[in-house]
Formats: structure tokens, C-alpha cells, sequence
């Protein structure tokens, strides 16, 4: 166990690491865009004085390296700033008379929970749905079912995410007007509502998610079925499905479990196109309307966070395969 | 509806009772009832309650169209009218105006609306760094006295005719005095709709006010939800599933499609809103007013109208006046697309050929790549090789326009003419995008501003558009359109407003569900 114990703290530490560095390419690449927050606040009406008058209130008119590292300081501390685009409005009536929701945290907040709630319905979903359709098409490889299995979660995986989430539209909604195509969900929803407005983006990144896991399940369980052990199992006169599941299915966990962990942070990172296509309130959303506006500690905050949520997951998804394969838990 | 005689109306707001008490057919009649559910695009998560601030529409409509009002309004019928404001009246020089407010109003926190209010809401306009678009009109009075609880005169510089329209700006919103900041932060107005809930660039949830002053008249929705939809499909579809009940800005490509639904009706308003392409006229080879007519020329107007807009849009005449302004100078003669016409010009000013540059990006309005290669294909036939420049969006108003000899740019156009040309038409003033100088334009201006006789004012001001058509630095090809759409369970008056998009913006207290 101690050896376990050593393996997450250095990979904590590499995370901490991994985020610094995720924290300065993020601030470079922002700087590097054309036009900054004053400019694209004021549009048309961006005259000479006002952009200084913004960039002055804002401290945009400090060097970069000077405000990436008093960003640092703040960020070390767990104060992630405020967002430019509350902040600033503050500034116009001279008090900090925002709506409350000036800091970075605030404004992140309800939309990460709102992420995190779609990447859970999600997961429910796609992750019991990807692991059978694997083992049924490891049972019964090369048959029809596996084909049309193959080649249905293959295309949908091939198709771009807001193409699927047009074809849902179109035959959930319009078509069979069954669940609602617009995912506004807000506080103060029941659980009912809120799970029936999720049901359509959690579809469409089910689909998109599904091959990757199935596959994976399908290859390390074929991988196995060649081995001896399997080959007593079969001798010893079990059924094909208590094969599969009870002594192939257990030794080929270490890379199912990663694929999973990878696709998982998938579900928190890569929820931008969906969340536009539905207009669902979680962090994609923000992060879209933060780099329009070159807001950048949101934009910040928001990268630490798909970071942190891949190095995460891949953390637990090495700390599970460890505790899955006996030879690597107990090793001499 | 320009024939009614405007003096009367400036000079004392007199008809402003008239015109709210005619705005209403008498087929449909109104009732009260229901939740309006808006798909707006144009939020953003910087949204706020301040009004000094909104350039987009959603924040427009939640405010100025719902939560707040200001002094003056434009009636459906594009006649100005009294919102908080019941009457006006200006001494003969339009130097000093005395305008009456309307008594019995209540803020949504409960306080009532005064003369305090109207001054200390002017004022944060030009407070100390205050970054208002409405500085412009509000630092041009220099002195503004409360002469009774509900009585506030105001002095300007220098007389201006269309003062109480200027008041009608969705910048100008009534706030309420001492309580500015809290005002701000929790949207507090006099309007028909008091603030619920507001997610900046998310939701808004908004419910009828009891006892208002517009009861009987305007505000039949019991309670409004206006949702921020950026992404222009997934507008038109929440409209198509019946998830919102009015969307603004319908998507040129999918509006066959929605206007084959039964369900849906579009909404289509030629206004003031308006493509350009300023050129620099201080520069070669701008200076040259030959140059310039070659250029006008040498534009297919009525093909960008076709393509660009696919037909949602009315051609343009060089002139930055449109149909919802007053004194609109329909009649002038046509910059038609005639090469030859555009050879005589260049060959006046001493030219075989030309080749310029032409700076363009979609920033400046939809589909302004595809409109100067348009150009650059039409100019060909008179000699006239365009250089089509792809700039990029980000940075483009800071970057290219006002810096760029020659690009595209779009305005939505002013309510009044002598706002649109001293926003971008008056000599030295920072948004000349044209840096048009011309001295007759300068004094016919200036004058036009302190007339208060309808008559003349329209003589002069179709002159300075002729001026502008013929000899203008600016190339104004068309006029777009504002195409909305709402779900046939809506009904309104008849008439709808074309001042801004969403009858100008202010469907929320106008219409109602049939």
C-alpha cells in the first residue's frame, strides 16, 4: 500500500507541475490573440481613451509576465481572480456594486456543478451501455451483431459532435417531439425537469463516447481469450458468457478502466460544441463567451479545470488498474 | 406617418397622449395573461443592469424594453411619445426645455419617481470615467434645474430641435436617485417588468409589476423568462419546437424553413441599420471626389441586397438616413451600377485605371468578405481592380476601421437624422469614419439642429443628403433588415416599430398571446 501511496504523491506533484505550465501556455496563447478584453468589450465604439480607460481599471496595461505572476500569487492562494467581464462593470458606478458575482470562483461555480451534472448523467448512461455492448460483442464476435455494433458506435464517432446533436434534434424533438431541444436548466428546477431538459446533450455525447469504451472492452477481452486460463475455463465446460464475464472480463479491467477515466475527462473537457448546440448553462459555455471577450482569468480558471480534471481522472484511472492487477499490487 | 406636423409635437408633446391612445386598433384587443418566453441572441456574460453600458440585444430589451423606462419613447408608429416624461416644451431657440414627469410612478423598491431622479440618472452619463455611449448627448446640456417635485428644465449648449428624441435612447434609463449602485446591481426600474431572477449571459425571469401606469395600455404578460441563445441554430430550433415562443435575429439560410411551418410567423423590418464602406477622404486616391463617384458607381447595389442579404434588405443610396428616420430622402437619384458612368468619373479625374485596397472581415457585418469580393467582380467592368483585404474579426474595429483607407463597417443607424451625422458625419468628431469634411454640409447642420420648423428642417436635411449621395466618402449599398420571428400564439397591434430589432425592442410591453 505504501508503495501506492508514493505513486500519488508524485503524481500529484507532476500534476501540480503539469498545471503551471498548462497555466503559462494558456496565458501566452490569450495574449497572443488579436484585440483584448477592452477592445472586444467596446466593439465599434472602442475610441482611444476609453480602451486605456478599461486596460487602466483592469491593470491590463501592466506587462504580461508582471500579470501572469501576480495572477500566480493570487492563484497559489486559491483566489482566482475576478472575471474582467463583472469586474469592470463594477467599475463604472464606482463601488463594487456588481451582481455578485465579480469573482471568478462565483461565476464558475453553479457552471461547473451544471457540468459535472451532465458529465454524471452521461456517464450513467454511456459507461454500463459501452462495457455490455463490448462484452456481447466480444461473446459473439464476427457475427452480425457485432458488425452493426461496430459500425453504428464507429460512425457516430466519426461524425462531428453538433452533426449529432442535430440528427437527436431532429428526431427527438422536432420530429417526435419527446424531450426538449433547448437545455436552459436553472436553479430551482426539480431533479425531474433538470434530468429530462439533460436527457438530449447526455445522448449525444453518449454516442459520441460509446465506441471508445466498447471497443476497448471488446479488444482486451478478445486479447485474453487466447490464453491458456481462458482455454481451461472453456475445457472445464463453462458457458461462453461465464467465461467472459467472470474470468476474462476481471483481468482485462486495467484498460477498460483507463479508457473510461480518458473519456471521462473527455465529458468535462470536451462539452463545449454541445453545450453551444443546446444551450446548456455548464462551464463549455463560459468558457466560449470568456475567450470572446478575452476575459482571461475566466478563461484561466476554466483550462485549470479541464486540466486538473484529466490529470485526475488519469490518476485514478492508474491508481484503480494497480488495484485491479494483483501482480501490481502486491509487487517483491 | 412623417406628415404630422412635428413642431406641434416637439414643442409641447401634446400629441404624445393622442398617439398612445390611437397605437391600438380596434380589432385586436388585448389580454392579460400568460409567460413569454424570449430566445434572444446577444448576451453575454458581462451583462448588467447598467444601462449606460448595452450595445446588444438582449441586455436592451431586458432593460430599457421591460425593466426600466426613459423620459421619452418612439411609438410603434415611429412618432415620438411621453414615457415618464407626460409633456415638453422648449423656449423658441430648442435652447431650454422644460420637461413635466408623470406623477404617481414607483420604482420597483417602492420610491417615487422625481425631478431628483431624471438629474442624478442624466448625470451618470458624465460622471468622472463613466464609459457611456450617451456622453455625447447628455454633456451637451449645461445645466439642468428641478423646478417641482415633477417638473425638470434643462439648458443645452446650443439649441437642438430633437432633444426630447435623444431622451428616447435605450442608453438614457431612469434610475433612481441615491440608490444608483443598488439599482444596478439588482435591476430596480419604474418598468412594467420587475427582476425575478438574472443570470448575466443564461436567463432572466422577470413578472408583471402591480399597479402601473401603462395598465389598460401596454404590458399584458403576466411573467417573462428571456433566454440567452447565442447560436443561431439552436435559436431557431427552440422556436421550431415550441421551447420559446419569439426569437430575434431568424437566420437568413433556414427562413424558407420556418416560414413553411404554420406555426411560426416572421417579423420583417426595414430600419435604419445599414452597411457601409467608409473611405478615408483625406487620403489619394479619396480626395478625389471623382474617385469617389467611380466607386459609387461601380456597386451592383440591388445584386448585394440579393446575395449578401438574400433579399432582407432594401438598396441604399449612399445616405445614412433610412426609412425610420423622419426626413428619409427617398426621392434622390439613384448611384446605379453604370461602368461607363464610373469610366467618365475616373477619366475626370486623370485616371486610366484604379487599384485599391478594400478591407474586409465578417466582424463588420455578416457576409462583409463576400460583399467586397462582390464589389471588387462589379468594379472590374470599369476599370476598377479592388484589392479584397481579409482582416481578421478580433481586434477589426480597433485594427482596421477608422485606420484602414478604405473597408466595410456597418451602423444601425439613429433615430434622428442630426444624431446620425454628428455621430459619424460631422466634421472632427472621432467616429467620422470618412473624415468627410464639407463646409455647406457643416453649416446646413448646425442650423438644421436649432430649427424647430418641420418645413425647413426637411429641406435641409434633404439637402445635406443629397450632398452626402453625391459627393459622400462613404459607400451605403443597403439597408438590412431586422428579421424576427415569433410563434403564432403571439399577436400584437398591427403595427410594429423599426427604430431597433424585436419592434424595437420592445415586444415584452407591446404584445400579447392571442
Amino acid at each position: 500500500m505504501a508503495s501506492i501511496l508514493k505513486i500519488i504523491a508524485q503524481r500529484l506533484a507532476l500534476g501540480v507541475l503539469t498545471l503551471f505550465v498548462v497555466s503559462v501556455v494558456i496565458f501566452t496563447a490569450v495574449n497572443l490573440l488579436p484585440g483584448d478584453f477592452a477592445q472586444a468589450i467596446l466593439g465599434q465604439g472602442a475610441t482611444e481613451e476609453a480602451v486605456n480607460a478599461i486596460r487602466k481599471d483592469l491593470g491590463l496595461d501592466q506587462h504580461p509576465v508582471s500579470r501572469y505572476l501576480s495572477w500566480l500569487g493570487g492563484a497559489v492562494q486559491g483566489d482566482l481572480g475576478n472575471s474582467f467581464a463583472q469586474a469592470n462593470f463594477a467599475s463604472f458606478v464606482g463601488s463594487d456594486a456588481g451582481s455578485g458575482m465579480a469573482s471568478v470562483a462565483a461565476q464558475i461555480g453553479p457552471r461547473f456543478e451544471n457540468t459535472m451534472f451532465l458529465a454524471g448523467v452521461t456517464a450513467l448512461i454511456a459507461v454500463p451501455i459501452s462495457i455490455t455492448l463490448g462484452v456481447l460483442a466480444a461473446l459473439y464476435r464476427n457475427s452480425i451483431f457485432d458488425r452493426a455494433t461496430n459500425i453504428l458506435t464507429l460512425s457516430s464517432i466519426s461524425s462531428p459532435e453538433f452533426f449529432l446533436a442535430y440528427i437527436l434534434i431532429l428526431f427527438l424533438a422536432v420530429l417526435n417531439p419527446m424531450l426538449p431541444s433547448l437545455s436552459n436548466i436553472y436553479d430551482g428546477m426539480s431533479f425531474g425537469e433538470r434530468f429530462e431538459k439533460t436527457l438530449l446533450p447526455a445522448l449525444t455525447l453518449t454516442l459520441v463516447v460509446t465506441a471508445h469504451m466498447m471497443r476497448m472492452t471488446r479488444a482486451a477481452i478478445i486479447n485474453l481469450l487466447a490464453s491458456p486460463y481462458i482455454e481451461m475455463a472453456r475445457l472445464k465446460g463453462l458457458s461462453p458468457m461465464r467465461v467472459i464475464v467472470k474470468h476474462a472480463l476481471p483481468n482485462a479491467l486495467a484498460p477498460i478502466i483507463n479508457v473510461i477515466a480518458l473519456n471521462l475527462a473527455y465529458l468535462i473537457t470536451g462539452v463545449v460544441v454541445v453545450e453551444v448546440v443546446f444551450v446548456y448553462p455548464g462551464i463549455g459555455q463560459l468558457f466560449v463567451d470568456s475567450v470572446k471577450i478575452r476575459d482571461i482569468p475566466v478563461v484561466q480558471a476554466c483550462c485549470l479545470i479541464f486540466a486538473a480534471a484529466y490529470i485526475l481522472l488519469n490518476l485514478t484511472a492508474d491508481i484503480l488498474s494497480i488495484l485491479s492487477n494483483p501482480r501490481l499490487r502486491h509487487p517483491k | 406617418m412623417t406628415n404630422i406636423s412635428r413642431r406641434g409635437l416637439l414643442k409641447t408633446g401634446a400629441a404624445a397622449g393622442v398617439l398612445a391612445a390611437t397605437g391600438m386598433p380596434v380589432s385586436a384587443m388585448p389580454k392579460r395573461g400568460g409567460t413569454l418566453r424570449l430566445g434572444l441572441a446577444g448576451a453575454n456574460t458581462s451583462d448588467s443592469w447598467d444601462s449606460r453600458t448595452h450595445s446588444d440585444s438582449y441586455m436592451i430589451m431586458a432593460c430599457h424594453g421591460a425593466v426600466f423606462d426613459t423620459l421619452t419613447q418612439v411609438a410603434a408608429s415611429g412618432e415620438l411619445a411621453g414615457e415618464l416624461a407626460e409633456s415638453w416644451e422648449a423656449t423658441p431657440d430648442a435652447k431650454t426645455w422644460t420637461f413635466n414627469l408623470r406623477k404617481g410612478v414607483t420604482f420597483h423598491n417602492g420610491k417615487a419617481f422625481g425631478a431628483d431622479d431624471v438629474i442624478e440618472s442624466l448625470n451618470m452619463h458624465v460622471a468622472e470615467g463613466a464609459k457611456s455611449a450617451a456622453k455625447p448627448i447628455v454633456s451637451a446640456i449645461t445645466e439642468m434645474k428641478k423646478m417641482g417635485d415633477h417638473q425638470v428644465q434643462m439648458t443645452l449648449k446650443a439649441g437642438n430641435a430633437d432633444f426630447p428624441f435623444l431622451l428616447s435612447d435605450y442608453h438614457i434609463c431612469m434610475y433612481p436617485a441615491g440608490q444608483v449602485d443598488e439599482a444596478i446591481a439588482n435591476g430596480i426600474g419604474t418598468g412594467l417588468y420587475k427582476v425575478e431572477s438574472f443570470n448575466p449571459g443564461v436567463r432572466t425571469l422577470l413578472s408583471r409589476v402591480d399597479g402601473h401606469y401603462k395598465d389598460g395600455k401596454e404590458g399584458w404578460f403576466d411573467s417573462v423568462e428571456l433566454i440567452a441563445i447565442n447560436d443561431s441554430s439552436a435559436r431557431m430550433n427552440a422556436l421550431m419546437t415550441g421551447q420559446v415562443d419569439a426569437v430575434n435575429r431568424v437566420d437568413f439560410k433556414t427562413e424558407p424553413l420556418m416560414k413553411a411551418n404554420p406555426m411560426i410567423n416572421i417579423f420583417e423590418v426595414t430600419g435604419n441599420q445599414h452597411f457601409t464602406f467608409p473611405m478615408l477622404t483625406a487620403l489619394e486616391p479619396f480626395n478625389n471626389v471623382d474617385v469617389r463617384k467611380a466607386l459609387k458607381h461601380s456597386i451592383n447595389r440591388q445584386e448585394m441586397v440579393d446575395k449578401i442579404l438574400l433579399g432582407h434588405g432594401a438598396v441604399a443610396n449612399d445616405i445614412p438616413i433610412g426609412p425610420a428616420n423622419q426626413y428619409f430622402a427617398s426621392d434622390l437619384p439613384l448611384n446605379d451600377y453604370d461602368p461607363d458612368k464610373a469610366k467618365h468619373h475616373l477619366k475626370k479625374a486623370g485616371l486610366d485605371g484604379l487599384k485599391v485596397d478594400l478591407s474586409a472581415s465578417d466582424a463588420a457585418f455578416p457576409g462583409a468578405v463576400d460583399a467586397a469580393q462582390l464589389y471588387q467582380a462589379s468594379a472590374k467592368a470599369s476599370g476598377i481592380d479592388i484589392n479584397v483585404v481579409q482582416e481578421p474579426a478580433d481586434g477589426y474595429w480597433s485594427n482596421v476601421w477608422l485606420k484602414k483607407p478604405w473597408c466595410a463597417c456597418y451602423w444601425s443607424g439613429r433615430a434622428t437624422e442630426d444624431w446620425m451625422f454628428s455621430t459619424a458625419y460631422e466634421t472632427g468628431v472621432p467616429w467620422n469614419d470618412s473624415g468627410w469634411e464639407n463646409a455647406r454640409f457643416q453649416e446646413l447642420l448646425l442650423t438644421a439642429r436649432a430649427e424647430l420648423d418641420s418645413g425647413k428642417r426637411r429641406m435641409m436635411y434633404h439637402e445635406m443628403q443629397a450632398l452626402m449621395s453625391s459627393e459622400g466618402g462613404t459607400v451605403i449599398p443597403m439597408y438590412a433588415n431586422y428579421v424576427d420571428a415569433h410563434s403564432t400564439k403571439l399577436t400584437n397591434s398591427g403595427t410594429i416599430g423599426n427604430v431597433f430589432q424585436m419592434d424595437s425592442s420592445r415586444l415584452i410591453e407591446r404584445w400579447w398571446f392571442a
